[in-house]
């Protein structure tokens, strides 16, 4: 048998979270191998797609017309009973202004971090972790045409909603119920949606989450759902949601199917804790979405960049510790903490209003012409008008 | 004798993974497009609720 390989750095999953933390580790001097176990980056699609474009500089990606489908004035806000409200994408958050091929995104962000240095094996899942003394030392690794191990100084998951890596290194990544979003996704062409405006409808229609409509181009749509596991009852209903609501959208009825997509989100407080000697977990894997809108790309990319940082750094010193690695924790947690928490907060909150509470929400904004989505600045609109819808919200104003 | 676990329609899944993540006791192990159950089920069902398209069920 021949000797193990060995990497300072081993990432577990090649999406957007792993390519940037890979492009930058490798950037830095690091030696970096990413691992994924799909036969090919970026697909299956799971994902809306949409993006603002504000983070990208910071990440150092830039627009490029492979990935990039179409682009959008800013969202809309739909209540049950049709009040609306827009909000312009540079004031609309992380998740309006763009919308994505996400497969050539994935492979377009692989491509840099291989620019930088890093070594990509596809079809390589990770089936376990080594270990020495309750460190994390390395993966093993089932490929097509064996089976092997490779040492690490740190082991990254980004795994993703799956998170397996995380789990087995004894980390808490377990998600409540409540914190768990079913989604579904049609790529509709045919159809007659506002190729300006990313679409999101509130209420009974998607309890617990929303309705959501992403121009991909003037003719087709992402129109997909996110409903809270929490109230779903019985088998299928996600898909049920949302192929009854579609029914009822004229525009739509000749609609016609190009892909499905599915799949998990969490929208949950983020990991408290997200590193041990030789391990960092980033991205989705860490529940670094933001709970509110589901959105994971930005974080996920900004925390990738921080942990390719770090992790430079760490081979530089040849010290993967926790104690090293705690400029990770720390510098991801400086830049999204606040955010991700207010905004589960929020979401705990919006979880339980009703269609007329909604209704009141959207009318009252659509009053002020709010045009910068914060939660902030949505909830002091709405306590002008409605206080006592505001009552329970207080604690985040 | 069988384990007891949902059982999984593989015509209607879609390998997303979103029982995966959802699993309390991490019983359930995809990889690519083979879904199973490990013998750590304690039939939660929440994998059941939680699958877009219904493909798990008991």
């Amino acid at each position: 048998m021949s000797a193990r390989e060995r990497f300072d750095v081993v990432v577990v999953g090649a999406g957007p979270s792993g390519s940037m933390t890979a492009k930058f580790a490798a950037r830095g001097g690091a030696r970096v191998l990413m691992l994924e176990k799909r036969q090919e980056i970026g697909t299956p699609v799971r994902c809306g797609e949409g993006i603002s474009k504000a983070w990208l500089p910071e990440c150092g990606i830039t627009l490029d017309k492979r990935w990039l489908a179409h682009e959008v004035k800013g969202a809309r806000v739909i209540s049950p009973s049709g009040y609306e409200f827009k909000v312009s994408e540079e004031h609309a958050g992380n998740e309006v202004g763009a919308v994505i091929e996400r497969d050539e995104f994935d492979k377009a962000l692989a491509t840099d971090a291989a620019k930088a240095g890093a070594e990509i094996r596809l079809k390589s899942p990770v089936v376990g972790l080594l270990r020495d003394n309750g460190k994390i030392t390395g993966v093993k690794v089932k490929a097509l045409d064996r089976s092997y191990e490779v040492e690490a100084g740190c082991v990254v998951a980004a795994d993703g909603f799956e998170s397996q890596v995380g789990r087995w290194a004894g980390l808490d990544t377990i998600v409540a119920a409540r914190d768990i979003t079913s989604c579904l996704q049609y790529r509709l062409t045919n159809i007659d949606a506002d190729p300006d405006y990313c679409e999101f409808y509130l209420g009974s229609c998607a309890p617990g989450g929303y309705l959501w409509i992403f121009p991909k181009s003037d003719d087709t749509a992402n129109v997909g759902i996110g409903v809270q596991l929490y109230k779903l009852k019985q088998k299928g209903a996600t898909k049920q949601y949302l192929d009854s609501w579609i029914a009822r959208q004229p525009r739509f009825n000749k609609g016609r199917p190009l892909e499905y997509v599915c799949g998990g989100v969490s929208v949950s407080a983020p990991l408290e804790k997200t590193i041990m000697d030789g391990l960092l977990i980033v991205g989705d894997a860490a529940r670094m979405i933001d709970a509110i809108t589901g959105g994971g790309i930005s974080n996920g990319c900004r925390a990738g960049k921080v942990a390719g940082q770090v992790l430079a750094e760490c081979a530089q010193s040849k010290d993967f510790s926790e104690a090293a690695l705690q400029k990770y924790e720390r510098g991801w947690r400086d830049i999204l903490e606040e955010g991700l928490y207010r905004d589960w907060l929020a979401k705990e909150k919006l979880t339980t209003l009703s269609d007329e509470d909604f209704d009141k929400i959207v009318s009252a904004l659509a009053e002020v012409n709010i045009d910068k989505l914060s939660v902030h600045a949505i909830l002091q609109a709405i306590q002008r008008k409605y206080p006592e819808l505001v009552k329970t919200f207080e604690d985040l104003l | 004798m069988g384990k007891r676990h949902p059982v999984l329609d593989v015509d209607k899944c879609m390998h997303c993974g979103a029982c995966v993540g959802t699993c309390p006791p991490n019983a359930i192990y995809l990889n690519e497009v083979i879904l199973d159950f490990n013998d750590k089920c304690t039939m939660c069902k929440l994998c059941i609720r939680v699958c877009p398209v219904g493909a798990l069920g008991e």
